[in-house]
């Protein structure tokens, strides 16, 4: 088969998921201005994509946040700089790897729930039967977690962050002997308002774009079990690279 | 008296016209089977009474009204009227019976708690099945969930309710049990039913009205008696089909 062939059907693949959720968000968000207003969904996704992904959010970040130090710490001794190593890792978890990682692990727990939760949803007709009943199941399904994920992706990249500079501090400090005074001193010295806010803005649009990735996958999902397995891994898949180039474009339009 | 009106509808998927203009009048508080072979869209049809699909061409005409005109929002008021009971129930498998029951008057009814809880089990009742109202659906047999699934479209009190397969793959003993229900209900509620079925003899025990859709078209419509001594070739196979079997098996 002419490679052409799947080069254009793969193109036409990516437009088209790229406009279905494009639209999906856009219909999913204007839905939240009218009622009826779903405050118990909303509390309830918030505590399924928030409250539930702490421990595996907190951990990874802890460890990101000691890998930094070593390996910039090794980096710095070279040239004697050691001693900004408390602000080139509050630096780096501030602006990329307190929002990144944060997003990439909610993806692979909260995401990867949602869309097999509506892929489920769809193969056995309830998505259908909400409709049926007279409820807008976007509105129902989709519109809450949107808002969910855009509340709690901020407060859990907070929370890495202070881990992660918390893992830094640990191995900087204690292991490898870098003053305390220094360590913090060096923090406040780089760290300005505009990088911690520029990470939480960043997962703000996380968890819109995670939601409506996987939201769409497992909403129009087709093809039995076998389907929404392929839907999920779609979802994880593009809700990844997407956080990634996202992050890419935001950092530009930032710094 | 009619109370859905289908003219000329015609539907494809992709290249393939499954609906080639089918003409169907759905009488008031009656049963009308619609009968057919596997793949002839039935289902189909059914999906389009209720706006799930939009028509290529035609109208479908309920309470004065076009339906296949109406928008999303507009839908709702109608959906509310027509009930739909899918082949497996589609039942919320995240929530038991009774809260299954409860979602439709939560979401559109201003009853009590207390209100919400005497209709659920008003309604469980009246399908047998109050027993199981804080089971779970994967807990439940293919019967038990057509029956709570039914529960749940009554709750709105709708003026019709359409059936897709209600007793396909169910035992001959829970057929009758599943269609003695829906008559029951019908009696007591005054429904319009609408039963997508291709079992032969139930739908001479039971229905009001007969149509048989073939090739895209409705090809026979009437009552039992019409149907019986229908001239058309693939009413005729599919009557000797079962009293094939019938004579095969005395």
């Amino acid at each position: 088969m002419n490679p052409l062939f799947y080069l254009g059907r793969g193109f036409i693949k990516f437009l088209r998921d790229s406009g279905g959720i494009f639209l999906f968000f856009w219909q999913a968000f204007f839905y939240s201005f009218s009622p009826p207003y779903r405050v118990r969904l909303f509390i309830k996704h918030m505590e399924f994509i928030g409250v539930k992904s702490w421990l595996v959010v907190a951990l990874t970040a802890l460890f990101s946040g000691m890998v930094t130090a070593y390996q910039v710490h090794h980096a710095l001794v070279k040239f004697g700089g050691q001693s900004v190593l408390g602000g080139v890792v509050a630096l780096t978890l501030t602006r990329e790897l307190g929002p990144v990682l944060t997003a990439i692990m909610v993806v692979a727990r909260a995401g990867s729930a949602i869309t097999a939760e509506l892929g489920s949803m769809r193969i056995t007709e309830q998505i259908d039967a909400l409709k049926i009943m007279a409820v807008n199941p976007v509105q129902y399904l989709i519109t809450p977690r949107i808002w969910a994920a855009m509340i709690v992706l901020p407060l859990l990249t907070a929370m890495a962050d202070l881990i992660g500079i918390a893992g830094g501090y640990i191995i900087g400090v204690m292991v490898l002997g870098i003053d305390h005074g220094i360590f913090i001193a060096r923090m406040e010295d780089m760290v300005e308002l505009m990088d911690l806010m520029s990470g939480i803005y960043k997962s703000i649009f996380f968890g819109a774009f995670i939601v409506a990735v996987c939201g769409y996958k497992g909403y129009f999902a087709s093809g039995g079990a076998e389907g929404v397995g392929r839907a999920t891994t779609e979802a994880v898949v593009i809700s990844s690279v997407g956080i990634l180039v996202a992050d890419y474009i935001l950092t530009t339009i930032f710094f | 008296m009619e109370i859905i009106k289908i003219k000329d509808l015609k539907k494809s998927f992709n290249s393939f016209q499954v609906l080639k203009g089918v003409n169907l009048s759905i009488p008031s508080q009656e049963i009308t089977f619609i009968m057919g072979g596997s793949g002839t869209g039935k289902s189909v049809l059914l999906k389009h009474l209720v706006g799930l699909l939009k028509p290529d061409e035609g109208e479908i005409w309920f309470e004065n009204q076009d339906i296949t005109k109406l928008s999303e929002r507009e839908l709702e008021k109608v959906r509310k009227k027509i009930g739909l009971l899918f082949q497996e129930g589609a039942l919320f498998d995240s929530l038991t019976v009774a809260e299954n029951v409860a979602f439709p008057l939560k979401e559109h009814t201003k009853l009590s708690k207390r209100e919400i809880e005497a209709k659920v089990e008003e309604l469980l009742s009246a399908v047998e099945l109050l027993p199981a109202k804080d089971k779970y659906p994967s807990e439940l047999s293919g019967g038990m969930r057509k029956r709570a699934a039914l529960a749940r479209t009554l709750a709105l009190n709708p003026q019709v309710i359409l059936f897709d397969e209600p007793t396909t793959g169910l035992d001959p003993v829970l057929q009758i049990t599943i269609m003695d229900l829906i008559n029951k209900i019908k009696e007591t509620y005054g429904l319009t039913c609408v039963v997508i079925s291709h079992d032969l003899i139930l739908a001479f025990k039971y229905a009001d009205r007969m149509a048989f859709l073939y090739d895209g078209v409705i090809v026979e419509e009437g009552p039992p008696e019409k149907i019986r001594a229908s001239a058309h070739p693939y009413v005729q196979r599919f009557l000797e089909s079962v009293f094939l079997e019938n004579k095969e098996e005395g």
